[in-house]
């Protein structure tokens, strides 16, 4: 099954990347899931939780986030958010 | 009298060499950030791409007329952010970015506009303070670690004066004023129009799939690009302010260096003077010793 490719970015550092099976994410209108062969999407994000799946039912990263934006094209997922105030999971840390 | 300019000397050089110290180990404080600094723009460089990737999807996509990226024609005053640095000892960084902003701020008072001042970094404020020019907003924040939140608190403050009214002071244009980190051993001060904004800058990604993808918007377009704007300001201000805080630090490790020579120049040229006057000093006492001696024999 085809994979997403996530990227996970605060406004000074990368959060979390790497391939996805599912993302769920607060946007504007609700909580979306995404999953790969999404439509090309550009949403504003409420404050919530986001999280990133590798696996059904297995939780890689969550993070709860005050606001930001999705972009979903060509199964590239990428998360864009203001500051982050609480995550669980791995964290990718940037040497 | 002998040893009297031996002794000046030899304070000369001790204090020389305490300096020497100082400056080196400023040197090396800067050697060690910049490393630092240069990860912080790179960490943050992946937030600009997206952002500045999803601008330029909206915009491309819809033809939606933004307050932030139209041009204001009921005022004529103009904000110049001034980004320098907190501390001194960098060599000529804070004196050529406060050149360039009076550069600016000379250009725009010629072309008839009024500029409100906003400055960053205690060298930039001093500077202003001291001619008492006013200044419409001032941070100091630690000038070669900035941070998101200071960079947000910034730029939400300009868009505020942006969007306000011409008459609570309202402006119509904003220039930055920050340092370019070229690379190690060149910065040069340079002035970006940040607002309005105009989003032709890197958005056409050339060699990539040249047509973008047919995109959703939640809520709506407009929504989305009220979203996004504000951060992108905010991004490129960030982005900006670690620049800058990168040139400074390059600039500070390149002047201590220098100063560090110079000093060791100094204490060399100090020490062969000392010298020669130990020298002058035995000699004379030689000869006042001999000849007190020729005198002696000669009575």
């Amino acid at each position: 099954m085809a994979e997403l490719n996530v990227d996970l970015v605060a406004a000074d550092r990368k959060v979390w990347s790497g391939a996805a099976r599912e993302v769920s994410a607060p946007s504007a209108d609700g909580q979306i899931g995404i999953l790969a062969g999404h439509t090309p999407l550009l949403a504003v994000l409420r404050p919530g939780t986001i999280k990133v799946s590798t696996a059904p039912r297995e939780v890689a990263v969550e993070v709860q986030v005050d606001g930001g934006f999705l972009s979903v094209d060509d199964d590239v997922v990428t998360i864009v958010v203001d500051s982050i105030t609480e995550v669980s999971g791995r964290e990718s840390t940037l040497a | 009298m002998a040893g009297g300019s031996q002794r000046v000397y030899k304070q000369r050089i001790k204090s020389t060499q305490s300096l020497k110290k100082v400056f080196r180990a400023q040197e090396l404080i800067a050697a060690s950030r910049i490393g630092k600094a240069r990860g912080r723009t790179a960490a943050a460089a992946p937030y600009e791409r997206a952002i500045t990737r999803a601008v330029s999807a909206v915009a491309t996509h819809t033809a939606t007329d933004h307050p932030l990226t139209t041009e204001r024609t009921d005022t004529n005053r103009v904000a110049v952010l001034v980004i320098a640095s907190d501390r001194g000892m960098a060599g000529s960084y804070s004196a050529s970015i406060i050149r360039e902003a009076e550069r600016v701020v000379a250009r725009l008072t010629a072309q008839g506009k009024e500029v409100s001042l906003y400055a960053t970094g205690r060298r930039a404020i001093s500077y202003f303070r001291y001619r008492e020019r006013e200044l419409a907003g001032e941070w100091s924040y630690g000038s070669d670690s900035p941070e998101a939140e200071v960079a947000g608190e910034i730029a939400d403050t300009l868009l505020g004066a942006f969007l306000a009214p011409a008459a609570e002071g309202g402006v119509g244009e904003l220039h930055v004023v920050y340092t370019q980190f070229v690379n190690m051993v060149s910065q040069k001060p340079r002035v970006v129009r940040m607002l309005p904004l105009e989003v032709v800058e890197g958005v056409a990604v050339p060699g990539e799939n040249d047509a973008l993808p047919l995109y959703d918007f939640e809520p709506s377009p407009e929504g989305v690009l009220d979203a996004l704007l504000p951060r992108y300001v905010r991004s490129r201000i960030f982005s900006f302010m670690l620049e800058a805080a990168a040139s400074e630090l390059a600039s500070r490790q390149r002047a201590m260096h220098t100063a560090t020579d110079n000093a060791e120049d100094l204490i060399r040229t100090y020490t062969r003077l000392a010298n020669q006057a130990r020298q002058a000093d035995i000699t004379q006492e030689i000869s006042e010793i001999v000849s007190g001696a020729d005198a002696l024999a000669a009575s």
